[in-house]
């Protein structure tokens, strides 16, 4: 069956509870990496020793997580409803096809090797 | 608005000098009462006096920690081991070279070269009494032993020194900053100081310091002023449409420490500057200074707390240390005559300035790492001249021709010292070497190698 890679840049603070949503809908595996970056939120200023000063990335937790093609939109709705916050920089979803996977220890693939 | 929030506290601050008055009121009340007087023994004078000396002196001491953690805490963590290494160096420097010059440099006891001005070209170096010495052995047996004596007089010239290492910090090397610093330990420093506290002309002119906001921290002050002025900025500190680009502190838990550590150890300072143990007198004033001395220091954290979270929406803990630090500096020179309610508020308008005095050498483009310049050089101007507010004896005209001599001279000799060993052997790392950090350039050692994102 066909495979699915979803890339999500959420809110540091929201990354236990959408792991938690996730996988108890099923989701059985994704690789967390902490980022910075901007998007619409452009980052913002702060001031230190009374000098303002901008921070232009903004720290973020990237997720990717591959799953069945018809598992997607689930996991996008749930990343998206756990993730919100109603405030600006809540964050990303993207979602990308995969031309293969494999489990590396039993040389599964695609839906198998999940 | 705003303001609005913080009217409860400021009611409090403006209620404190009556509290300090009424506890004074009483304090004399209670003197009234008639006590007959038993005479202390010269002895034990002489004991009282040298371990005033000792405690004051070991607490002084302290506050080389004090600064080192302060300084390693706002430094980049990429510099921290240099700015330890510098911090061991100068106390160390500061000790063989005030024994070799400055001690004697410093108190030529009415034996001037030059009457008032300048005890000797090369004064002796200074003698401690003989080992089990008695009271006809002693060198002053109504006073205090000269080991006592030597011991607290060094933690000033030292502290002195301190002072410089944190404005200079993450672009200076380590061996032409340590030459400087044996300049101003054993020449700069003990020769002003020796026209205050060694009975030279700004004491017969009737300047007054207590403890050294002028002959001690301003002294520092002007030579870190000298020093980043030659110097110059970090790179990339001041961006070239004026702004400012913050380099945050490696550890704000040691940069805290350091700051109570200093506080602590000014008990010493400003309480062992009595000089004297030996009668109630000096007993029950040693114990007012040091009520004043952490009444100041706590004026000062709160005035800059409370001033940076109206000023900036958020307070800025950098700027608390710095404002209880100041508060310090702002009652140095006149620790004993002030009531509480007055020494926090001598305290809380060192925080005032250092609030203001932050930002404002940073318009100048004048790079000082932890805020040493606002700190020991603004607030000890500020100390100097508060001493008229309570001492009747101070005169403002005297405090301010003395702070402007001792100024002159410092700044000039510092800047005399810098410009010459830039000349020779230059005082900045190269351009690659302070982006890298000093820790892996200049000493291949880092503070904290198991993070490394630098």
């Amino acid at each position: 069956m066909h495979v699915k890679l979803i890339i999500a840049a959420i809110k540091p603070f929201k990354l236990e509870e959408v792991r938690e949503a996730l996988t108890s809908m099923g989701v059985r595996g994704m690789m967390v990496t902490e980022i910075k970056g901007f998007g619409s939120q452009s980052g913002h200023t702060e001031i230190y020793r009374g000098a303002e000063y901008a921070v232009n990335f903004v720290p973020k937790v990237k997720l990717e997580i591959v799953v069945p093609a018809d598992m997607a939109d689930q996991v996008v709705q749930t990343i998206a409803s756990t993730a919100k916050t109603d405030k600006i920089g809540d964050g990303k979803i993207f979602v990308l096809d995969v031309e293969s996977a494999m489990r590396v220890r039993t040389g599964e693939t695609n839906a198998d090797a999940l | 608005m705003k303001l609005l929030k913080y009217l409860p506290l400021a009611a409090l601050l403006a209620a404190m000098p009556s509290l300090g008055l009424a506890q004074e009121a009483e304090a004399a009340a209670e003197a009234a009462e008639e006590v007959v007087a038993a005479a202390v023994p010269t002895d034990v004078v002489f004991i009282l006096n040298s371990l005033l000396f000792l405690i004051g002196g070991f607490l002084v001491f302290f506050m080389a920690a004090g600064f080192a953690m302060l300084e390693a805490g706002l430094v980049r963590s990429k510099n921290v081991t240099m700015q330890l290494t510098k911090n061991m160096g100068l106390f160390s420097l500061a000790t063989i070279f005030y024994y070799l010059i400055g001690y004697n440099l410093m108190y030529p006891l009415g034996d001037w070269a030059i009457e008032g001005y300048f005890s000797a070209l090369f004064p002796a170096v200074a003698v401690l009494e003989a080992v089990g010495v008695d009271a006809a052995g002693v060198d002053d047996y109504s006073y205090a032993s000269t080991g006592s004596d030597f011991f607290f007089q060094l933690m000033f010239c030292a502290a002195t020194a301190s002072i410089v290492s944190g404005a200079l910090a993450e672009r200076i090397k380590l061996w032409p900053f340590l030459i400087f610093v044996i300049i101003l330990t054993s020449i700069i420093y003990p020769l002003q100081a020796s026209w205050k506290w060694g009975g030279g002309f700004l004491d017969e002119m009737g300047f007054l310091d207590f403890a050294g906001s002028t002959v001690v921290h301003s002294v520092g002050g002007w030579a870190a002023l000298a020093g980043a002025l030659i110097l110059g900025p970090r790179i990339g500190k001041y961006a070239k449409d004026g702004r400012v680009t913050p380099m945050p502190g490696s550890n704000l838990a040691l940069a805290t420490l350091g700051t109570f550590i200093l506080w602590l150890g000014w008990f010493g300072f400003n309480g062992g500057s009595q000089l004297a143990m030996g009668s109630i007198g000096d007993v029950a004033d040693v114990s007012r200074i040091f009520a004043n001395t952490n009444a100041a220091a706590a004026g000062g954290a709160i005035v800059a707390l409370i001033l940076t979270q109206v000023l900036y929406k958020k307070p800025d803990l950098t700027l608390v240390l710095n404002g209880a630090l100041a508060g310090l500096v702002s009652i140095t020179a006149e620790p004993l005559t002030p009531s509480l309610g007055m020494a926090t508020l001598i305290g809380g308008i060192g925080g005032v300035i250092v609030v203001f005095g932050v930002p404002f050498l940073d318009k100048l483009k004048i790079d000082d790492v932890v805020g040493a310049i606002p700190v020991h050089l603004f607030a000890g101007i500020w100390g100097t001249i508060a001493v008229v507010l309570t001492n009747g004896d101070a005169y403002l005209s005297t405090q301010i021709i003395s702070i402007l001599i001792v100024g002159v001279f410092a700044f000039v000799a510092s800047a005399v010292v810098w410009m010459i060993l830039k000349g020779i052997m230059g005082l900045r790392v190269d351009e690659e070497a302070e982006l890298r950090g000093l820790d892996t350039t200049e000493l291949g050692m880092e503070a904290y190698p198991d993070f490394t994102k630098g």
